[in-house]
């Protein structure tokens, strides 16, 4: 039997390069507004689990710095996991079902900014065969792409529109870092491809930022929030590492990370997707099912700012906001992780 | 296949059949993959203050905004509460050694550490915590906790942005502050009495 557990509080913030702000100055203010919506203290949380990764900035133990923003005097009950901060929200989701604990932090943070993410992402290629042919993120989703065009699984026309759905949709979202009331179909086709055939608005906006999200069990979850957010399913699977292996117009495991999570059981009004790219954004619509009746990336998604190592979190906090207030009943957050989709992570949500 | 996990994998034992036209040729024993990556260091809000004010031979800290405990060099949080320290507080460029160690092993790219060297945390009046620096203008055996100490900074046309400019920390001739107020000792003993606890005095 599980834990009825539900995301009771977030606070995210993101921008187009932090210039002038440590990791560590970043999330001193959204972890504390994230409590602080609860009235919770440091005090007042069982178990603390965030996500990054070193790479981002090319400083070392920079989580370790990181936790200096949460009070970690005296010691906490605390983990950390090389991967998006949804991967860290499921760490915390078991913990709360082990027991013992009522009560979870989670966050995640990514500043990308000082480096070149495209060279840095290729270090999650497998060290021997591919990754010393340094292929950049862009060139390898753009071999991709190429491969979903040739095939006939998606047309320029469809990406566009994932593109015009973000621009227009992040228009009045203050967390979006690209946004434009006014790009068409059109407008978007008429890109220069920056990594032929993939244009510009179909990579998504490259962001500095950080979310953090408290998570709270059962009859404690309802004294702290008016309207939890329940997680009814969450699951993670797998694809093969090596691209090679694999069909890359499908993303099998998003599919069976969507059914394991139950997302089909019922209606979906709303799906928030971490697809860094408009063909994957195609690719994750078929694989999780979603249909004309819920509403996906209403306000820009990823696409719109993508928060290395938070865009995953991020999606479930935009997610389970919508819980909150009232405009959903039940929503769908998805996280995703390595080349291709190759990881892929979906959080199934509901109101009461 | 056999499930017993004492027994290493085929590919670890040495049983793995190479096709028959590899058989002479020389095992691949290991593989070279540099890597490059370049970064531009952002020092953030609070360690450009810090790094700044050096430049005018100014040391900065910041004041927790919890109970007033003075930090240096800053990082823009407390980290026992995870509480910002928007607030810089100037120090005097003179404390005590809270701790020291003596290194007689060379330090490689540190040509110019004549060894042996003192590292010691320096504990900067006004301050509650320390920060590494080099005593020298001593003898080595000579240096210890509670030693009133000085920075002597670079010539002023040589000063930049950086904490470089101490070159270490002498001696000032003044009396030792006692080990029991040296270092944090002074710092948890305060704290414990501010929370009504008995004065801990074992860890002098």
């Amino acid at each position: 039997m599980t834990r009825d557990i539900a995301v009771v509080s977030v606070a995210q913030s993101q921008e187009k390069a932090l210039t002038h702000t440590t990791e560590v100055e970043l999330m001193v203010p959204i972890i504390n507004e994230a409590r602080g919506a609860v009235g919770f203290t440091q005090d007042d949380i069982g178990f603390t689990c965030s996500g990054s990764s070193d790479f981002l900035a090319g400083q070392a133990f920079s989580f370790v710095h990181t936790l200096d923003a949460v009070g970690a005097v005296p010691p906490i009950s605390e983990s950390h996991v090389e991967m998006d901060g949804a991967w860290a929200l499921y760490e915390s989701w078991v913990k709360l079902q082990i027991g013992g604990i009522d009560t979870a932090l989670v966050y995640s943070y990514g500043k990308s900014s000082p480096g070149s993410l495209r060279d840095v992402l290729s270090t999650q290629l497998d060290p021997y065969y591919l990754g010393p042919l340094w292929p950049d993120a862009f060139a390898m989703a753009a071999l991709q792409a190429r491969i979903m065009l040739e095939s006939g699984v998606v047309n320029e026309q469809r990406l566009a529109e994932i593109a015009v759905r973000s621009l227009n949709g992040a228009a009045d979202n203050p967390l979006a870092v690209r946004s434009s009331a006014d790009a068409t179909v059109d407008s978007v086709l008429a890109e220069e491809p920056i990594a032929d055939p993939l244009r510009p608005s179909d990579c998504a906006a490259s962001a500095d930022g950080g979310v953090a999200v408290v998570l709270a069990a059962g009859d404690r979850a309802r004294e702290l929030c008016e309207r939890p957010a329940w997680i009814r399913g969450i699951d993670h699977r797998i694809d093969p590492h090596q691209p090679g292996v694999r069909d890359l117009t499908r993303a099998p495991s998003a599919r069976k990370a969507a059914v394991e999570a139950g997302a089909g059981n019922d209606r979906l009004d709303a799906a928030e997707l971490a697809a860094p790219f408009t063909t994957q954004e195609h690719i994750l619509e078929a694989e999780l099912g979603l249909g004309s009746d819920t509403a996906v990336n209403a306000t820009g998604g990823a696409l719109a700012g993508h928060t290395m190592m938070a865009a995953g979190l991020m999606r479930i906090a935009d997610a389970a906001r919508q819980i909150h207030d009232g405009r959903a009943d039940r929503v769908l957050g998805h996280a995703a992780s390595g080349l291709f989709l190759q990881q892929n992570l979906v959080c199934v949500m509901e109101g009461e | 296949m056999s499930a017993d996990p004492s027994i290493p994998p085929a590919a670890l034992s040495g049983e793995v059949r190479l096709p028959e036209k590899l058989a002479d040729v020389e095992p691949v024993r290991s593989v070279r993959t540099p890597i490059r990556l370049e970064y531009d260091f952002i020092p953030g809000s609070a360690s450009s203050g810090y790094l700044n004010a050096f430049a005018d031979r100014k040391i900065l800290g910041q004041r927790s905004p919890v109970d007033g405990a003075v930090f240096v060099p800053p990082r823009g949080v407390d980290p026992r509460h995870g509480a910002a320290t928007p607030d810089y507080v100037e120090l005097p460029d003179t404390g005590h050694v809270g701790g020291f160690c003596v290194t007689r092993l060379p330090i490689p790219g540190r040509d110019d550490l004549e060894i042996p060297y003192v590292s010691a945390w320096i504990h900067l009046d006004g301050a509650d915590i320390g920060f590494l620096g080099l005593v020298a203008g001593i003898d080595t055996s000579e240096v210890r906790m509670g030693m009133r100490v000085r920075a002597v900074w670079k010539p002023d046309d040589q000063l930049g942005r950086t904490a470089e400019n101490i070159l270490y920390w002498e001696p000032t001739g003044e009396p030792d502050i006692p080990v029991t107020a040296a270092g944090t000792n002074a710092w948890h003993a305060k704290q414990a009495a501010e929370s009504g606890e008995q004065a801990a005095g074992e860890e002098g």
